[in-house]
C-alpha cells in the first residue's frame, strides 16, 4: 500500500461529545478510483466520521489529508469546494419541483426572460443520460421511486461540482434487487472515471458485490481496514460485532443459574404477525421467566417486532396473545395495562423526557397506568424514585435533577425504573446498553438476568452479539425483516453469526 | 402519455378542483339569482375583492415556504390610516404611495428576518405584526378619517370599460390585483427567488444543503407579504375613501382561505398563485350570492370562509394521502 | 413540601421572580407619579380604587390566561378566546333578553329590570356549556384531526365572531336585567365578584394540574410528545382536555365581560384577549413550545398587563395606543426566554468571567 494512491487519508481523527467518545484516533484512507465500504452498528462511529470529513463536526484533534496536503475541512460548503461531495440516505432534494431543477437549481440556465427551462430539461436529461437513465426531467423529484431519486442526487452532486470524493449514505437501504443492480451501474461507471466512493451500508451482500476494501469502526473505535477480497463475510461480522468483553464475565456465571426455566406458561404469543414494509410474519412465543435476545444486523427488524408487540405499530397480519388473551387494540396505554414495559432504542427522542425530573420521569408510565385521577401524591412520588435511584444506583445528588444532564447510563436507568415502577410482567429491552460505559453495561445486563430470576420475561434486542448470548436463554435470529433461526441459549455465537450472514 | 394525464391530474387536482368549484359555484348561483347572469357581475367581483387578491397572492408565497402571514389586515388598516392622515395633511398623494409601499417593504423584512434568523414562529411574530399595525393605525387616528384628495377620489370613481362587453366595466383599483397576479405568476415560474419558495416549502434542510439562498429568500418573501398588503392597503383605502385601524377585520382568514381553496398547502411547497385567482373568486361569489340573497347576512360570509377553510383542508390532506399512495 | 431541595425552590422562585419584579416595578413607578393610585375608599360598602379596578378589570384576562396556560404548555396556542369570549357572552345575552328575533326592543321593554327570558341559573350554565363546546371543538380539530393549532383556531377566531353576530342577529344587546350585572360589577363583603369567580376557576384548575396527574401530563406532551406516547399517555386526550378547559375559561370570562359592560356587541367584546392571553403566559415564564407552565405566574402576567393599561389611562394614553406597544412586548419577552437569548447571554457572561480572570 502506497501512500501517493491515496486521495483521502484521514489521520488519528478523534471526537468526543459531552460524555462519549464518538471516534478515537480512527485512521481511513481512500485511494483513486476505489470503492471503499465503512462498516459498523449503530454507534460505531461511522456517522461521526463522515460529518468529521464533510466538515458539519470539526475533529477535536487528528489530520485530513487531501492529495497529500493536509486540509481543514471547515463546512459543508468547503468539503463541497474541496471535491468531496455527499449523497445522504434521506435524500437531500426537493420533492416538490422537477428533476431538472433538483439538479440545476443554483446555476440554472437563464436567458433574458428569466429562467431558461427549455435549456435546463436538455441539460439535465443529458446529465440523467450520462449515467443511463432515460427519465422525464420535467415531472416532480416526487413522482419518482427512491431510487431514481438517489440517482438524481448523484447527478446533482456530480454537477455541482466534479467531485473527487463521493460518499453514499446507505443509498441502497430503500431499493429493491433491480434498482440496486442500476445504482450499482452507475457507481462502477463513476469508479471508471477516477472518482473515489465511500459506501455506507449494512448490507453485506452488497459490500462484496461493489466494494474493494472495507474498514470496520466498533464503539468509535477503528478495527480494521481489510481487502474486501481476503476478508471473509464470518471474519466481517465477527468484527462488527466484536467480542471479548471480559469484564463481563460474572454475569454469565448469573445466567447459568437458571437456564432451565423452559416450558412454562406463555407470556407473549404472535402467530404470523407483522407489518406490511416493516417486518414480514413471524412466529414468536415468550415464557415465565425466560430471557428471549433477538439478534439481527442493523435494519434485520429487531425494533419492528418491539414496536409491534409493545403496540407502537399496529400489525396488519397474524394475531398477538398477551397471557392467553389476543390483543385487539394496539396502543402502548393497551400494553401497560397488559404488563408490558419497553425501553425504546432511542433513548432521548423516545424515552426519557429530558426537561422533567428524575422523579417525574420515574414516576410517567406508573401515573399513565393509574390514569388522569389516580394521582400519586408527591410524597409518594418521592419514595418511589428514591427507592429506584437506590435500587439501580442511579447517579444523582437529588430526584430533582432534570434527566437531560445525566450521562446516557443513568438515563437509560431512568427509563428502566420507570418501567420497573408499573410491575410489568414483560420486558422489551431494545438496545439498552447503547452509548453507555462498560460498567453500565454490565449492571444492566446483570439487572436483566436478576429480572428474569424473578419471574419476569425479557425480550433482549442488542448489536453486541456478545451480551445477548450472554443474557438470553434463547436466541432469535432476524435476516432481512424475517426471522431466520431460533436457537437455545447456548448456542456459540459462530453459528448465529452464520446465520445472520445468511449461510446457514 | 396516460401516465402523463394521470401526473397531471394528480399534480393539478386541488387547481382544478378549484376551478370546477367556481364553476359550479358561479353557475348555481346564476340559477339562483338570474341577475347574477349578467357581465357586470362577474366584473364586480373584481371590484369588491381588489385588496383580497392583493394580499391573498403574498399570502400564497409565505404559505408556500411554510409560513404564515397574519399581519395582513393589520397591514392594510394601518395603511388606510396613514395615507389618509398624510393626505389630510396635504401631502402629494404619489408621494404618500411609495411611502406606504415602502412601509409595508420595511415591515414585511422586519417580521421576516425576526423570522429567520431569531427563529421565532412566523404565527407569532406575525400576529404580534398584526396588532403592531392595528395599534399604530390607532395611534395615528381614533376615528375613520376620510380622503378627499382628488388623485384618490378620480382612481376611485373612473371607470375602465371592459373591451367586448357592453356596459360592463371596473374600476382603476381593481386592475392592480389582475396585473400584481401576472408578475406573482413570472416570479414563481421564471426565477430563482420563485423556485427556491417553493423548494424551502418542501424541505428547508434540504434547499439549505442544496445551496440555495434560504434566508434571503424566507425575507424577501415576507417583504413581498408587506408590500401587497400596502399595496391592498392603498387599493383599499381608494375604494373606501377614508383611513381607519379597525379596518378589514379577519382578512387574514379570507385570505388564508383563498390561498388554501386555491389548492395551496398549508404544509408549504405544493400550489400556486392562479389557484388563489380562482380561491379569491369563490370567495367573492359566495359574498354577492348572499348580497343578492338579502336575507343572509353578512356574518354568514365569516361562517362560511370558516367552513370553507375547513372543507378545503380536508380535500387536501385527502389528495395528499392519494400522492403518497 | 419537605422534600423540596433547595434546587427545586429555586426554580419555583424565579418563575413568578420575573413577573413579579415587573409588577413591583410598575407599583413603585405609580408609588412616585401617582400617588393616588393606591388610595382605596369605601363606597356604598365595598371598597373602591384604582387597585381594586385593577382586579376587577384584569379577571376576566386572568381566567382566559389560565386557560391559555395549558394549551401553549401542550405546545399549542388558542387564537380563538376572544372570540369564543363574544359566543358565550351573546349565548347569555340573548337568552336573558325578552325579545327575539329581528323585533326592536321597545323601551317599556328595556326599562324593567326584572324582565328575563330564562332563570339566572340557566343562562350562566348555557354559558358557560357554549364556551366550553367552542374549546371541544378546537381540541378535536388539534388533537383528532391533527390541524394545526395555529390553522384551527384561527378558524374560530374568525368565524366565530360571525357566529356570535348570527346568535344575536347582528344586534349590539344591551341587557336591562339587573341580576346579570352582577357578575361584573357585584360585590361580595366589600370585594369585586369577579375576583372570587376567579379564586374559583384557579383553584379548580389548580387542583385539576396539580393534584390530578393532568399537570404533569401536559408537561411531558409539551416536552416530548413521543416519548409521552411510549410511556402509555394518552397525547389526544391531553390536548383535547387543555383546549376544552380554555374554552371553559373563555366562557366565565364572556359571563364576566359581558356583565360588565352589559351591551354586548360580539364584533367588540373580548377584542385583542388572544393577544393579551399570549403575553400574560409568556411573561408567566411559559415557552411558546411548551413544557413546564405555572398558572400563577400567567396570573401575575394579566395582573401586570392591566396594572400597566390603568396606569396609563390614569396618564391620559388611550387604550388603542397600547396596542402597538404590548405587540412589540410579547415578542422581546418571548425573544428574552428563548434559547437564542439566553445563549447570547451565557456568552457575555462567559466572556465577563474570562476578563475577570485574566485581570487576576
Amino acid at each position: 500500500m502506497t501512500d501517493s494512491q491515496n486521495i483521502l487519508s484521514m489521520n488519528r481523527i478523534k471526537k468526543s461529545f459531552p460524555g462519549v467518545a464518538a471516534l478515537e484516533n480512527v485512521d481511513f484512507s481512500l485511494r483513486k478510483g476505489e470503492v471503499h465500504a465503512l462498516i459498523g452498528e449503530n454507534g460505531a462511529g461511522k456517522s461521526t466520521l463522515i460529518k468529521v470529513l464533510t466538515g458539519v463536526e470539526h475533529p477535536d484533534s487528528g489530520s485530513i489529508e487531501l492529495d497529500g496536503k493536509p486540509v481543514q475541512v471547515r463546512s459543508p460548503q468547503h468539503s463541497q469546494e474541496l471535491g468531496i461531495s455527499t449523497v445522504y440516505q434521506e435524500i437531500n432534494l426537493c420533492t416538490n419541483i422537477s428533476v431538472a431543477e433538483n439538479i440545476m437549481m443554483g446555476f440554472e440556465p437563464h436567458n433574458f426572460f428569466g429562467i431558461d427551462w427549455k435549456k435546463m430539461n436538455a441539460l439535465a436529461s443529458e446529465a440523467m443520460k450520462r449515467l443511463d437513465v432515460d427519465i422525464d426531467v420535467t415531472q416532480s423529484l416526487g413522482n419518482f421511486s427512491v431510487a431514481i431519486q438517489q440517482m438524481v442526487a448523484i447527478v446533482r452532486s456530480l454537477e455541482v461540482a466534479s467531485p473527487k470524493i463521493l460518499i453514499l449514505d446507505e443509498p441502497t437501504s430503500s431499493l429493491d434487487v433491480n434498482e440496486t443492480a442500476h445504482l450499482f451501474g452507475v457507481i462502477r461507471k463513476l469508479k471508471s472515471e477516477g472518482i473515489g466512493i465511500i459506501f455506507i451500508t449494512h448490507f453485506l451482500d452488497q459490500v462484496y458485490e461493489i466494494t474493494d476494501r472495507i474498514t470496520v469502526l466498533r464503539n468509535g473505535k477503528l478495527v480494521g481496514t481489510y481487502n474486501t477480497t481476503s476478508l471473509p463475510r464470518i471474519e466481517l461480522i465477527g468484527k462488527m460485532l466484536g467480542r471479548s468483553l471480559t469484564e463481563l464475565d460474572e454475569v454469565s456465571k448469573a445466567k447459568q443459574k437458571n437456564e432451565q426455566k423452559k416450558d412454562t406458561e406463555s407470556l407473549v404469543e404472535a402467530k404470523g404477525l407483522g407489518l406490511t414494509g416493516s417486518i414480514e410474519a413471524i412466529d414468536f412465543e415468550l415464557h415465565v421467566g425466560e430471557v428471549v435476545g433477538l439478534a439481527g444486523l442493523l435494519g434485520s427488524g429487531r425494533t419492528e417486532i418491539a414496536n409491534l408487540i409493545f403496540g407502537i405499530d399496529t400489525p396488519d397480519k397474524g394475531s398477538l396473545k398477551i397471557k392467553g388473551k389476543k390483543i385487539n387494540h394496539f396502543s402502548p396505554l393497551e400494553s401497560l395495562e397488559n404488563g408490558i414495559a419497553l425501553c425504546p432504542e432511542d433513548r432521548k427522542a423516545e424515552g426519557i423526557v429530558g426537561d422533567l425530573t428524575i422523579r417525574e420521569n420515574i414516576i410517567l408510565a406508573l401515573q399513565a397506568r393509574y390514569g388522569w385521577f389516580k394521582f400519586i401524591a408527591t410524597q409518594k412520588q418521592y419514595e418511589i424514585a428514591e427507592n429506584y435511584i437506590k435500587l439501580l444506583g442511579i447517579a444523582t445528588p437529588s430526584a430533582d435533577q432534570l434527566v437531560k444532564n445525566l450521562s446516557g447510563g443513568n438515563q437509560q436507568k431512568v427509563i428502566l425504573a420507570r418501567w420497573l415502577a408499573t410491575d410489568p410482567q414483560v420486558f422489551i429491552l431494545d438496545e439498552p446498553t447503547r452509548g453507555i460505559d462498560v460498567g453500565a453495561k454490565a449492571e444492566i445486563q446483570k439487572l436483566v438476568l436478576q429480572l428474569a430470576q424473578e419471574g419476569k420475561s425479557i425480550i433482549f434486542i442488542s448489536s453486541e452479539l456478545e451480551e445477548v448470548l450472554r443474557t438470553s436463554h434463547r436466541i432469535v435470529v432476524l435476516r432481512d425483516r424475517k426471522k431466520a433461526a431460533e436457537y437455545s441459549g447456548d448456542v456459540d455465537d459462530h453459528t448465529i453469526i452464520q446465520t445472520m450472514a445468511g449461510i446457514l | 402519455m396516460t401516465q402523463r394525464i394521470k401526473f397531471f391530474l394528480i399534480n393539478n387536482g386541488p387547481l382544478l378542483t378549484t376551478i370546477t368549484i367556481f364553476i359550479l359555484v358561479y353557475f348555481a348561483g346564476g340559477r339562483l339569482y338570474p341577475a347574477m347572469q349578467k357581465p357586470q357581475v362577474f366584473f364586480n367581483l373584481f371590484i369588491n375583492t381588489a385588496a383580497l387578491l392583493i394580499v391573498s397572492i403574498g399570502m400564497t408565497f409565505v404559505i408556500l415556504t411554510k409560513g404564515i402571514d397574519l399581519s395582513v389586515a393589520g397591514m392594510i388598516a394601518l395603511t388606510s390610516a396613514a395615507s389618509a392622515a398624510l393626505l389630510v395633511n396635504g401631502v402629494n398623494p404619489i408621494v404618500v404611495m411609495i411611502l406606504m409601499l415602502l412601509m409595508g417593504i420595511v415591515f414585511g423584512l422586519a417580521m421576516g428576518s425576526i423570522i429567520h434568523y431569531l427563529k421565532v414562529e412566523p404565527f407569532i411574530v406575525t400576529l404580534m405584526g398584526l396588532f403592531f399595525a392595528r395599534g399604530m393605525a390607532f395611534i395615528i387616528t381614533l376615528s375613520s378619517l376620510t380622503i378627499k384628495d382628488p388623485v384618490y377620489r378620480y382612481l376611485a370613481l373612473t371607470k375602465v370599460h371592459i373591451p367586448f362587453f357592453e356596459k360592463a366595466y371596473v374600476y382603476i383599483p381593481s386592475l392592480v390585483g389582475p396585473i400584481l397576479l401576472l408578475v406573482a405568476i413570472y416570479l414563481a415560474n421564471f426565477t430563482r427567488f420563485g423556485r427556491t419558495v417553493y423548494a424551502i416549502g418542501n424541505n428547508e434542510q434540504s434547499a439549505m444543503l442544496m445551496g440555495l439562498p434560504v434566508a434571503r429568500t424566507k425575507i424577501i418573501v415576507y417583504a413581498f407579504g408587506g408590500f401587497c398588503s400596502a399595496l391592498a392597503g392603498i387599493v383599499f383605502s381608494i375604494s373606501l375613501l377614508s383611513g381607519y385601524g379597525g379596518y378589514a377585520p379577519g382578512m387574514e382568514l379570507d385570505a388564508i382561505a383563498s390561498v388554501v381553496i386555491g389548492g395551496t398547502m398549508l404544509t408549504g411547497g405544493v400550489g400556486n398563485v392562479i389557484g388563489t385567482l380562482f380561491g379569491v373568486l369563490i370567495n367573492g361569489t359566495i359574498v354577492s350570492i348572499l348580497q343578492f340573497n338579502g336575507t343572509l347576512s353578512s356574518w354568514w360570509t365569516r361562517i362560511g370562509v370558516g367552513a370553507l377553510t375547513l372543507i378545503f383542508i380536508g380535500i387536501q390532506s385527502l389528495f395528499y394521502m392519494k400522492k403518497k399512495n | 413540601m419537605k422534600n423540596n431541595t433547595p434546587l427545586f425552590k429555586r426554580v419555583r422562585e424565579n418563575r413568578l421572580f420575573w413577573p413579579l419584579v415587573a409588577l413591583s416595578l410598575i407599583f413603585i413607578f405609580n408609588a412616585i407619579f401617582s400617588p393616588g393610585f393606591f388610595k382605596l375608599g369605601i363606597l356604598d360598602g365595598h371598597l373602591y380604587g384604582n387597585l381594586i379596578d385593577v382586579f376587577n378589570n384584569s379577571a376576566p384576562l386572568m381566567l382566559v390566561a389560565l386557560g391559555m396556560t395549558l394549551v401553549i404548555a401542550t405546545g399549542g396556542v388558542d387564537l380563538s378566546v376572544g372570540a369564543v369570549i363574544a359566543i358565550s357572552a351573546a349565548m347569555g345575552a340573548v337568552l336573558i333578553n325578552p325579545v327575539f328575533g329581528n323585533e326592536e326592543i321597545t323601551n317599556a321593554v328595556a326599562a324593567d329590570p326584572t324582565l328575563t327570558n330564562t332563570p339566572l341559573w340557566l343562562v350562566v350554565v348555557v354559558t358557560l356549556v357554549a364556551g366550553t363546546l367552542c374549546g371541544l371543538w378546537n381540541g378535536l380539530l388539534v388533537s383528532r384531526a391533527k390541524i394545526s393549532p395555529m390553522v384551527a383556531t384561527l378558524i374560530l377566531m374568525v368565524a366565530g365572531r360571525g357566529i356570535a353576530q348570527l346568535i344575536e342577529r347582528g344586534q349590539i344587546m344591551t341587557v336591562y336585567y339587573k341580576p346579570y350585572h352582577w357578575f361584573g360589577n357585584g360585590f361580595i363583603l366589600g370585594l369585586p365578584v369577579s375576583i372570587y369567580i376567579v379564586a374559583i376557576v384557579y383553584a379548580i384548575a389548580w387542583v385539576l394540574v396539580r393534584k390530578t396527574s393532568i399537570g404533569l401530563f401536559i408537561e411531558s406532551v409539551g416536552l416530548n410528545a413521543k416519548s409521552s406516547y411510549y410511556s402509555g399517555i394518552s397525547e389526544k386526550n391531553v390536548k383535547l382536555f387543555a383546549y376544552t378547559f380554555c374554552g371553559f375559561c373563555g366562557a366565565v370570562a364572556g359571563l364576566i365581560l359581558g356583565s360588565y359592560i352589559h351591551a354586548i356587541d360580539a364584533n367588540n367584546i373580548g377584542l385583542n384577549y388572544e393577544l393579551d392571553a399570549i403575553f400574560a403566559v409568556v411573561i408567566g415564564g411559559t415557552l411558546m413550545s411548551g413544557g413546564r407552565f405555572s398558572l400563577l405566574a400567567s396570573m401575575v402576567g394579566a395582573l401586570i398587563i392591566w396594572t400597566f393599561t390603568i396606569t396609563m389611562y390614569i396618564f391620559g394614553v388611550p387604550a388603542n395606543a397600547l396596542l402597538a406597544g404590548r405587540a412589540v412586548l410579547v415578542l422581546v419577552v418571548i425573544l428574552l426566554y428563548s434559547d437564542y437569548a439566553r445563549r447570547i447571554l451565557n456568552r457575555i457572561f462567559e466572556r465577563k468571567g474570562l476578563q475577570h480572570d485574566t485581570a487576576n
